[in-house]
């Protein structure tokens, strides 16, 4: 790249773990566009997916689901089911009566239901055959009285009517989670603007939509082990479900995480799916495999929550933000889930691109009777970043300022802390806006195409891996270890899960990069709790971060390990011993030197094996205050986007020809991944922007209305626009060898982008998610009509909001706590 | 009751087979579960997605909508049958290259609909490319590093000395 810099990166970085000791200049592996580890495997059709596992003696798993969205369980007759031939096992809730969830704050989940369901397709019972067929048959055969009860298909019907209550605990009523926070007096921020305004959005909840279906197998050892295999995301953490719920010791437990068909965020939460099949195992000492339909797994969900927004803003002038006070409501489905993590995310990430001195964040997470949402790429920040993106293009008109020019001139500092406590370190999206601005030809274009086509910018940013674990304990988030072999091989065994991202090339290219060897010589093991050391997981953008230091660390001390014996050997000061291309050698006089492989046998002669373990914590996040342990992260990603459209203003259809994305990646690892990972961003996004829905039926038992991967409509080869992407360097010192994330972040400005763009085409504002035909039709028709020329949410409704949690923001003093606690809450909390 | 099984005898990568299973199974379900053949996926059994693509005499077809019995005496290809010996199929070589395999979920179907695209039209537009591949999704690359290791295997198939764009792999500068 032309606009790269020359400077070494060296004298940037702190001391302590995972830095790099090497500037750009001297990388070999790193920054290349290296093919994958397992790109054979996966273009031979070898690499192996959970469904393809096949044991011998096999048993099959099927799920009995809900019919109902709401309803008690009377009674649940499975006798015919056991009796039919070929059916080894029935469970039902009362066999697996401990709950679960992936948070330790909302442990609500069953594996299968145990008095009451809670969506149509809640799992109800499970039954182990010899074949699917028989499983399937079996499931007709058991007979399950239920007791309909009121179901709530949406947030604001959750909120407006506590009863009958969904869950047994709740912050109030349905309402599963109450969130009140304000940094600064933002009614003061008000009364400085020269301007005020106020808009309400709603992002419709969508899926992750995996190719592959999850599946997962178990086998139980008569000795007592039990293994599983699953395509998840998180294997540690379904190591601990499992152990929780089946009450044996995690020792007895193997996770293997398959290689994903895609996740998205999707399976990232221990599922009933996995509990059943391990405890179909170890009853009926068989292994078995479970792999569900696309309809179930559209049951499973976990995705994008439906969120209502209203966002306030005070402005001067020029654009710069007085305060800002964001509401927002989300609608959580029938369980926890990530949900609680969700919810704050929702107004966590406002502060870090645009300085906002003053800042408020109201957010509610309601129980209803549909799929449960979660975690979908991004986590909870597209729904609020559409909102903030759309509301600031209004406010630039009003301002009568150019969008770009008004992000331009007010970027949050880099090396900076944010009203709400987040240390922003490295901040590239000035250079990100200049790229899309000059690349688009925005000044050329923006406000002067012809009618119907239409030009829009936004622009987002995003964590490079969650500050805080997701069950608090003191540990690493990510570990790595290294067997060096006296044949010059290098294994790197690892925690972390390969759903496509390419996270086991990150292991390699950076072991490689270190020990300056072939990244062909180096064996990746991961996603195994047997053989690897924890990662969290593949979520919140953490991997290449914190495998990737944890992958330094391991691999510079195996070189400071390796160093001395040759060092001796060639008789040279340690200090002058240098690693790369596959030898190892005096730095001043390169020509003196061993193959690695050498090296590595004079080591293991004098030391014994050699093998090398590394491990990485993110930094202390600066809140202190309750809530405070959603939105730090090491380092924080930055992109934006132009979107061009055609709208046509007879039918309302929105085409989407071109995307310009620019991402601060802050440095990259491997070229060819970071380009997927952007374009697959801007994919994703599109879908979301335009087609994307969890629709359900309220009306009609708050059914889904389209379970299946023909009507759930996502962009095909003929949907999915041109994309002209930058990659933006701005080495972070928290990341290896500078790298932020680059795998959610560009998806966030896609949707506002297409939004803005559809307004300079034909002067409608659509402040919802999708913009589809219809709603881009009622709106024109209003505008015709001399209405309000906008389709969107029109109320937001009251909610008992608890008394503020207030933390003064860093300019007003204090350290990041709250200067009152909460007082005078009126509604009960439980665990 | 499971069904007597029926035998048929067909071609598959290049190899004359004979196999028996339950008749009312699929191709992808024989393919899968009586060849071992695990390279073919599945996404929705339902004729939505493609990813259970493979070639019957040449032409793609979703394995998930025909029936193991319709194949007696036919031509299939799967993805295994697409390297030549140890060595990669241009189009496999391409993907792997460009990162056009994400997931990998969903490229056999890709590899295996973009084999037959070239067969009959070696130097395809990108519109050409864009309308052989509109029945397969892929939620991983927004295909676009697809379509690019489509041309670029068509490339090398005409014998041209093809390497990836810069930008292809690097961004625009």
């Amino acid at each position: 790249m032309g606009s790269r810099k020359k400077k070494k990166t060296t004298e940037r970085r702190k001391d302590g773990t995972g830095m790099q000791r090497q500037g750009r200049s001297e990388c070999r592996v790193v920054g290349t566009a290296l093919r994958k580890v397992d790109a054979t495997a996966k273009v031979t059709g070898a690499t192996r997916f959970a469904d393809d596992l096949s044991l011998p003696r096999m048993l099959y798993a099927k799920l009995l689901r809900s019919p109902h969205p709401h309803a008690r369980i009377i009674v649940i007759d499975a006798s015919k089911a056991r009796a039919l031939p070929g059916v080894k096992a029935v469970l039902t809730g009362t066999d697996l009566p401990i709950p679960f969830g992936i948070l330790p704050v909302s442990q609500d989940e069953h594996a299968l239901a145990l008095d009451k369901v809670r969506f149509v397709g809640d799992p109800v019972a499970a039954v182990a055959a010899t074949s699917e067929e028989i499983a399937t048959a079996a499931l007709d055969l058991i007979d399950v009285q239920y007791e309909p009860l009121r179901a709530f298909p949406d947030a604001i019907d959750a909120v407006e009517h506590p009863d009958p209550s969904i869950h047994d605990y709740a912050d109030a009523g349905n309402i599963h989670k109450l969130i009140d926070l304000e940094f600064g007096d933002v009614d003061a921020g008000f009364r400085e603007a020269d301007l005020v305004r106020e808009d309400l959005f709603f992002f419709e909840g969508n899926t992750h939509l995996p190719m592959e279906q999850h599946a997962a197998a178990a086998d139980w050892s008569p000795g007592g082990r039990l293994t599983v295999w699953s395509s998840t995301q998180t294997p540690h953490y379904v190591h601990r479900a499992l152990a929780k719920v089946l009450e044996l010791p995690a020792a007895r437990i193997r996770v293997i995480a398959c290689p994903n068909g895609g996740g998205f965020g999707g399976k990232s939460d221990p599922f009933s799916h996995e509990i059943v099949v391990a405890k179909l195992a170890v009853l009926t000492g068989r292994p078995i495999k479970i792999t569900l339909t696309r309809e179930e797994v559209f049951y499973c969900h976990r995705g994008r929550h439906p969120t209502l927004m209203w966002v306030k803003t005070g402005v001067k002038k020029d654009g710069a933000i007085t305060g800002m006070h964001f509401k927002s409501l989300l609608d959580g489905g029938g369980y926890g889930s990530y949900g609680v993590a969700s919810t704050y995310y929702t107004g966590a990430l406002q502060t870090v691109t645009y300085p906002i001195p003053r800042y408020k964040f109201q957010g509610a997470r309601a129980f209803t009777n549909k799929p449960p949402c979660g975690p979908k790429r991004g986590h909870g920040t597209p729904q609020p970043r559409f909102a903030l993106e759309v509301h600031l293009d209004k406010v630039a008109e009003q301002l009568g300022m150019d969008p770009a020019e008004l992000r331009l001139r007010h970027l949050v500092p880099p090396n900076s802390l944010t009203a709400n406590w987040l240390r922003v370190g490295t901040m590239g999206l000035g250079r990100c806006i200049e790229k899309v601005v000059a690349g688009s030809e925005w000044k050329r274009r923006f406000k002067k195409l012809p009618h119907g086509q239409g030009i829009g910018l936004a622009c987002s940013s995003y964590i490079t891996g969650a500050g805080l674990p997701i069950y608090w304990n003191a540990m690493p988030h990510s570990g790595v270890q290294l067997k060096c072999d006296r044949g010059g091989g290098v294994t790197v065994f690892c925690g972390s899960t390969e759903i496509g991202q390419g996270s086991d090339s990150i292991l390699a290219m950076i072991v490689a990069e270190v020990l300056g060897i072939d990244p062909g010589h180096i064996a990746v093991v991961t996603g195994d709790t047997d053989l690897t050391p924890v990662d969290l997981g593949s979520y919140s953008s953490r991997v290449t971060l914190m495998t990737g230091n944890a992958a330094i660390q391991a691999a510079e001390r195996a070189r400071d390990l390796i160093a001395p014996h040759a060092a001796r050997k060639l008789e040279v000061p340690a200090e002058r011993i240098v690693f790369a291309d596959g030898r190892v050698f005096d730095v001043e006089q390169p020509e003196h030197g061993l193959g690695f492989a050498e090296a590595v046998q004079l080591a293991e002669a004098a030391e014994g094996t050699v093998g090398t373990v590394g491990s990485y914590t993110p930094p202390r996040s600066a809140g202190r205050y309750r809530g405070s342990g959603v939105g730090p992260s090491p380092a924080y990603s930055y992109s934006a986007c132009v979107a061009l459209v055609d709208v046509d203003p007879a039918t309302g259809i929105v085409r989407v020809p071109k995307i310009w994305i620019a991402h601060d990646v802050g440095r990259v690892i491997n070229a060819a991944s970071v380009m997927g990972q952007i374009e697959g961003s801007v994919y994703m996004g599109l879908g979301e922007a335009l087609m994307e829905e969890m629709a359900y039926r309220g009306n009609r038992n708050v059914v889904h209305k389209i379970p299946s991967l023909l009507e759930y409509k996502s962009p095909t080869t003929l949907e999915m626009c041109d994309v002209v992407t930058y990659v933006v360097e701005d080495p972070d010192p928290n990341g290896p060898f500078g790298a932020k994330e680059c795998g959610q972040g560009p998806l966030l400005p896609v949707p506002p982008a297409v939004a803005n763009a559809v307004y300079d085409a034909v002067g409608v504002r659509i402040d919802e998610v999708p913009i589809t035909p219809e709603k881009v039709f009622k709106a024109l028709r209003r505008k015709d009509k001399g209405e309000e020329p906008r389709f969107g949410p029109t109320r937001f409704p009251e909610i008992p909001w608890p008394e503020p949690t207030r933390v003064p923001p860093p300019w007003e003093g204090g350290d990041g706590t709250a200067v009152e606690q909460s007082v005078g809450r009126t509604v009960a909390r439980h665990a | 009751m499971p069904d007597a099984k029926a035998k048929i005898a067909l071609d598959v990568n290049g190899e004359p087979i004979e196999v028996a299973f339950a008749p009312h199974k699929t191709l992808l379900e024989v393919l899968r579960e009586d060849l071992g053949l695990t390279g073919t996926k599945h996404g929705c059994e339902l004729g939505e997605c493609g990813t259970c693509t493979v070639l019957i005499d040449g032409t793609p077809v979703l394995s998930c909508l025909v029936l193991g019995l319709a194949c007696a005496g036919r031509r299939v290809k799967t993805v295994e049958g697409m390297a030549d010996g140890g060595v990669l199929h241009p189009l496999q070589e391409a993907f792997a290259e460009l990162g056009a395999a994400q997931c990998g979920y969903c490229t056999p179907a890709f590899l295996l609909t973009a084999d037959a695209l070239l067969a009959e039209t070696p130097r395809p537009a990108r519109e050409q490319i864009k309308e052989a591949l509109a029945g397969n999704l892929c939620r991983c690359t927004g295909y676009l590093k697809i379509y690019e290791a489509v041309e670029l295997a068509a490339a090398r198939m005409r014998g041209e000395n093809a390497k990836p764009a810069r930008e292809t792999l690097y961004g625009q500068p």
